[in-house]
């Protein structure tokens, strides 16, 4: 177990002292929402009404930029080759890895979420209701995006393929994640439902994701 | 200690690259691969670190620790050091021996034996190509692995390092441990059993 700790630690400092994965997916999420009213005009009600869809969406595309990289940058300098043949299973390997991911690229974007609400009229009330859906949710987005970055990881310039496989696999985290701050925000009894739903497919991609993901890089390693 | 390769086949994807590999490695042997680009020494090697699973035949260690794969009993160093250029020397030793289980003492020991305790604070992007090598092979020390799968280890390494590795792989094998190498060029040990690979002939 004490290994599984010491990868995750080791990619919070590469993440840390790298900088740059954060740097691009935090811009990227900043572009895309400041760009937005720009192109949408000054309907402040507008803006308010689909604030949060806008913002589950450009996170989820932001958190797509640097999953490509998840496995890529051990794949190329022949790490990967070492931890896929220490103590560690594989699954652990996978597992720490997405997790260092949540840590370094989902949370940093969630934290600057409540910023970009203010330029999208965000209802105040929806601050704290986006923020748990985002809590809730994103742990699928890193782990469902390991199993994609291990597919792709052998492929040189496979940025598009991820996204191809990707996306499809993101829409029910999206679906319920906005139906809940609907659903909260309006006051109906859906909310618990769809927050639940929500949470129960990150559990289930916490699981499960790891042992496909070590699957597919098995069979890349080959 | 003993490793057994027996009527060892291994393909990737639909062609074969080696068939009918047979050899019995018993503690303190080394067997070093020889053989022209494409033979297939690379991907014994991968095999016998448990990364390519065999086409057919049969390949395992006895005596070592029951419950252990091929892959957790070696110690693999490939064409790629396995190092990460944004950390220090210090911090990439350092994450392979806690990873792998080992000491502290034998990871600044590992640093000294191949010359790389003066560069521990430099980050790994700024050494030489011999001493991105070097810092490859400092991971062999980090912990004890009876198996030490080493390809094309001299590779870009200087007379000293030469040596550093000689030394390294003879208290390997005076250990019981077993060291398989693919090489083109006269590797700096003694007691090698040498094994020629040919390249497969076109399959049907």
């Amino acid at each position: 177990m004490s290994a599984f700790w010491q990868l995750l630690g080791r990619d919070v400092l590469i993440a840390w002292k790298e900088g740059g994965s954060i740097g691009i997916a935090l811009g990227f999420y900043l572009v895309v929402v400041v760009l937005l009213p720009l192109g949408l005009g000054p309907d402040l009600n507008l803006l308010a009404r689909i604030a949060p869809g806008v913002l589950w969406i450009a996170l989820l595309l932001s958190a797509l930029l640097s999953l490509g990289r998840l496995f890529e940058a051990d794949f190329e300098d022949g790490s990967l080759d070492v931890l896929a043949t220490g103590a560690l299973p594989l699954e652990a390997v996978a597992a720490a890895k997405a997790l260092a991911h949540w840590l370094t690229t989902a949370l940093p974007l969630i934290g600057l979420t409540p910023v970009l609400g203010l330029l999208l009229n965000l209802n105040p009330d929806a601050y704290g209701v986006l923020l748990a859906t985002m809590l809730a949710g994103t742990p699928a987005v890193s782990f469902l995006g390991a199993v994609g970055a291990a597919l792709t990881v052998a492929t040189r310039r496979g940025g598009l393929l991820l996204g191809l496989l990707l996306l499809p696999l993101f829409v029910p985290t999206l679906i319920f994640g906005i139906e809940a701050i609907g659903a909260a925000l309006t006051g109906a009894d859906s909310f618990r439902a769809s927050f639940l739903i929500l949470t129960a497919i990150s559990l289930a991609a916490v699981v499960l994701a790891p042992v496909a993901a070590a699957g597919a890089l098995r069979f890349q390693l080959q | 200690m003993r490793l057994v390769a027996d009527k060892l086949a291994v393909a990737r994807g639909n062609r074969t690259i080696l068939a009918g590999l047979s050899f019995e490695l018993e503690a303190g042997d080394s067997l070093v691969l020889t053989g022209p680009n494409g033979a297939g020494k690379t991907t014994l090697i991968r095999t016998l670190a448990g990364l390519i699973p065999p086409a057919a035949g049969a390949l395992w260690l006895d005596g070592g620790e029951p419950d252990q794969s091929l892959g957790e009993a070696s110690h693999y160093v490939g064409h790629l050091n396995a190092i990460k250029s944004i950390l220090t020397v210090a911090e990439n030793v350092g994450f392979w021996s806690r990873f792998c289980g080992g000491a502290a003492p034998q990871r600044d020991a590992a640093l000294a034996a191949f010359g790389l305790s003066q560069l521990a604070d430099i980050p790994a992007a700024y050494l030489s190509a011999g001493q991105k090598r070097r810092l490859g092979l400092a991971r062999l020390l980090l912990a004890p692995r009876p198996l030490w799968l080493l390809d094309e280890p001299t590779a870009a390494l200087d007379a000293a390092a030469e040596a550093a590795l000689a030394a390294a792989v003879a208290g390997h094998l005076a250990a019981g441990g077993v060291v398989v190498a693919a090489t083109h060029q006269p590797l700096p040990w003694r007691n090698q059993r040498q094994l020629r690979l040919e390249p497969a002939a076109p399959g049907p």
